[in-house]
């Protein structure tokens, strides 16, 4: 019996339409749903433009594949309830030959598809300066705004830490950022290959030895937001993680200027480095000697010079 | 091959299989490093923490690496057998620790620098002494903020619990004498620090680490006793009321 003559079957051509008409109001619905009540909870959030871009991206792409999915559901329950084999019914079906205007119709829907995504995928990497992505040491795709704040990142097992060549080269194991500010991450590694992911920011930017990363946001939302290793790096890669925050402009430039001069008082903003876009993981140049060897005899070379800075810290430590 | 020969040879691979199982499990279990308890040790909201490193290790099957012990509670820290090699201790919550690190291993360069400083203890600073051997002090007491590893050469190693924000160099020794050679030391040159910090009012497991790359022999000293819990990376149990 051929499927066009089966019980409760219509003519051929309008499984077509009906089919159409089933998914239609279904693949309209999904896609208000998603618009109006999945896009504005999706991740990562809007704390940043380049999260609030990935956010649209995700939205729209889920846009464009639940129709996908629904019609494949709808055919398979259409084609289950109306091409069922029936009671009695043991004949072979028709012969297929192919159909030009289903191939053509597929070949074309998909090639609208693919080649639309390319276009929107392209574009919202291109105009988001990135899109919260590592773009190597010359990023080609940059914001518009000159004024930028420069935060290094430096990954090293298992932690991650930040300077700011703006505010004296200070390094801390905190990250605050100014609301309303483009940040532009240098993203570096002192050991084994890191992977510096600021989840509710957008931000996420392979962090190599020898190598400087830049990746851009522009936050704008105040609040804390997440920092994890997404690369395998050891022992503690699961544990490499910390939260930094967005603050107002205010409260950001007098937390820097006040760590500057904290670190200035205490010796250590000396004591680190000239800022650099990369430092050599197995030479200190400081100290003009190659680390791996040195850090390889567990210290037999070692020395003391005892004119180490005393500072006027009276601490809590207590009595030897 | 017969029959029985196949059930044999098939109780004998599933026997082996099961062994290696067995063993697999066992070794796992009993091989878990000993946790020592300072839980019991506080009073009056205060517990001392006794730690050392060491530059090298023969009580163990790694003699070239470098390593930390913790001390029993209350015992004697120049008898051998005070020592527990383990980087796993436990301490009461909301609680002040008062740790002191003996550390005999010589100077290594810190890859970052910002290690040097002294953060997250209480008042921010640290107090170190060198010994030329036990109970022999060369110099005086120093109290600082920062322990500059790279113009000094005065850091051994650190001892860090990042989500706490606690980051502390650990001193070397006058390295001009020799070092330690027999751990966990109890002779040898030494230095002796001593810092104070609050554990957090809730339990739970808090990873510790050294931050200098001191994993000789490994690519950019990243590996060995860096990559191993009972060397170089420890846990710090803090258990809740």
């Amino acid at each position: 019996m051929s499927h066009s003559a089966g019980a409760g079957s219509a003519p051929g051509a309008r499984h077509g339409l009906r089919i159409f008409l089933i998914w239609l109001p279904l693949a309209v619905a999904a896609d208000l749903l998603i618009w109006l009540a999945w896009y504005p909870h999706l991740p990562p959030g809007r704390m940043t433009d380049q999260a609030q871009g990935q956010q649209f991206d995700i939205a729209v792409m889920a846009m464009l594949a639940a129709p996908v999915l629904l019609f494949i559901w709808v055919y398979f329950a259409y084609a289950l309830i109306v091409w069922r084999r029936r009671p009695g019914d043991d004949e072979d079906g028709p012969p297929l030959h192919g159909n030009t205007k289903v191939q053509a119709t597929w070949i074309t829907a998909t090639s609208v598809i693919v080649l639309g995504l390319f276009v929107f995928g392209t574009v919202q990497l291109i105009l988001p300066a990135g899109a919260g992505a590592g773009e190597g040491p010359s990023p080609i795709w940059n914001p518009a705004s000159a004024t930028r704040l420069q935060v290094q990142v430096i990954g090293q097992q298992w932690a991650f830490t930040y300077r700011f060549p703006q505010f004296g080269g200070l390094e801390t194991t905190q990250l605050e950022l100014p609301l309303g500010e483009e940040v532009e991450f240098h993203v570096t590694s002192l050991d084994v290959i890191h992977s510096f992911w600021a989840y509710q920011l957008g931000v996420k930017a392979d962090a190599n030895p020898g190598v400087d990363n830049v990746a851009y946001a522009k936050p704008q939302q105040l609040g804390r937001f997440t920092v994890r290793c997404s690369e395998l790096c050891g022992l503690w890669h699961g544990a490499m993680f910390n939260y930094g925050h967005v603050v107002t402009p205010a409260t950001f430039t007098a937390w820097a200027r006040t760590m500057q001069a904290r670190e200035a008082r205490i010796g250590i903003l000396r004591a680190l480095p000239p800022y650099a876009p990369t430092y050599n993981p197995t030479v200190i140049p400081q100290l003009g000697q190659d680390l791996v060897k040195v850090a390889g005899i567990t210290g037999a070379n070692g020395y003391w010079t005892p004119s180490l800075p005393q500072s006027g810290d009276k601490g809590d430590v207590f009595s030897p | 091959m017969s029959v029985p020969a196949r059930v044999v040879t098939l109780l004998v691979a599933f026997a082996l299989v099961a062994l290696g199982a067995v063993y697999v499990v066992a070794h796992f279990v009993v091989g878990t490093l000993p946790t020592v308890d300072y839980t019991h040790a506080a009073s009056g909201g205060v517990v001392n923490v006794v730690l050392q490193e060491t530059p090298e290790n023969d009580s163990s099957s790694k003699p070239d690496w470098v390593s930390y012990y913790v001390m029993k509670p209350g015992a004697n820290p120049f008898q051998p057998s005070s020592w527990v090699h383990t980087t796993l201790f436990s301490v009461p919550a909301n609680t002040r620790v008062n740790m002191t690190i003996y550390g005999y291993d010589g100077c290594t360069p810190p890859r970052n620098n910002l290690w040097s400083e002294v953060q997250g203890t209480l008042g921010g600073v640290m107090s170190f002494r060198q010994f030329l051997n036990a109970n022999k002090p060369k110099g005086p007491t120093f109290v600082t903020s920062t322990l500059n590893g790279w113009s000094h050469c005065a850091v051994g190693h650190t001892f860090a619990i990042p989500s706490l924000g606690l980051f502390i160099p650990v001193a070397s020794p006058d390295a001009s004498a020799s070092l330690c050679a027999t751990a966990p030391c109890v002779a040898g040159p030494y230095s002796l620090e001593k810092f104070s910090f609050r554990t957090p009012p809730h339990g739970g497991d808090f990873r510790w680490q050294c931050f200098v790359p001191c994993g000789g022999g490994f690519e950019f000293g990243t590996g060995g006793p860096m990559q191993t819990i009972g060397y170089m990376s420890g846990q710090m149990a803090v258990v809740g009321a």
